[in-house]
């Protein structure tokens, strides 16, 4: 089995290490404060990902921002919130621990992302990234390259999203 | 599938990233304790149920997690618009004639 899956290239799934991760609520009126204190301005519409250095924003929601950077920035990011708390109400939550991260990449990357995402693939370009779900479990697909994607999945339904991908993997790899 | 507007994510997706969220519109009243039980019964329990146009909330969990509007005729399914939360009932008619 194991060899079967490294005989197949054109999908390949990764588990990646974790990152450090956070949930931003804010207002409009604090929108460019917030932005300002990661060092970067807060990207608007929904799917929108702005990037600096290894961080990256991406706008899930009218007033509602994911956060990911490398994890020796955290305790920084919730340094550098806590000083502007008075002064530009908002909501940080770290949620590093919440989701696994899988990597699908390859040729055949779109074709597997559609065995558990119903949105119309072709219209998410490159660099942008949506909450969207997979099979029953909300993710965050990003979108990395035309054929590169992230999956950040709820731990619970891990196990789940990860089975689906391997099958969908070998049923691929078998020319269904 | 159905396909949904949403009118944040300005975008028009599958019905599998929203949920349903009842009858839209429905006010809750200032002063409940001065209503009859009458009154009481039908801000919560009843609901219009028309065969035609119908104003219901929805909301795109899978998504930007946002409720909004729509008018949906539940006869033919069709969803006829969709809007904002806190925005007025659109005039159909007027948007019709427009078309
Ligand atoms: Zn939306």
């Amino acid at each position: 089995m194991t060899n079967q899956k490294h005989d197949f290239p054109w999908v390949t799934i990764e588990d990646l290490a974790p990152d450090a991760r956070f949930s931003l609520r804010v207002g409009e009126a604090g929108r460019d404060r917030a932005g300002l204190t990661l060092g970067l301005s807060l990207p608007t519409g929904v799917s929108n990902v702005v990037r600096h250095g290894e961080r990256a924003v991406v706008c899930l929601g009218p007033d509602e921002w994911l956060v990911t950077a490398p994890e020796g920035e955290r305790d920084a990011i919730v340094e550098a919130f806590a000083t502007i708390y008075d002064q530009t109400p908002h909501s940080l939550v770290e949620i590093s621990d919440r989701e696994l991260t899988y990597r699908i990449t390859g040729p055949a990357a779109f074709t597997l992302m559609t065995i558990g995402c119903p949105r119309d693939l072709s219209r998410l370009t490159p660099g942008r990234a949506v909450r969207t779900v997979f099979d029953g479990a909300t993710v965050i697909l990003w979108r990395d390259a035309e054929d590169a994607f992230r999956l950040d999945v709820w731990r619970s339904f891990a196990p789940h999203v990860r089975d689906l991908l391997d099958t969908g993997r070998a049923e691929l790899a078998a020319g269904l | 599938m159905l396909l949904i507007h949403c009118p944040y994510c300005d975008e028009t997706l599958p019905e599998l990233e929203f949920a349903y969220a009842g009858e839209a519109h429905i006010e809750r009243p200032k002063d409940p304790s001065a209503l009859s039980d009458e009154e009481w019964r039908d801000f919560l329990f009843i609901r219009t149920n028309p065969k035609g146009t119908h104003y219901e909330r929805w909301r795109h969990v899978h998504g930007c997690a946002r409720y909004f509007n729509a008018a949906r005729d539940t006869v033919s399914d069709k969803f006829l618009t969709t809007y904002r939360a806190g925005e007025a009932r659109p005039d159909l008619d007027r948007k019709e004639a427009a078309e």
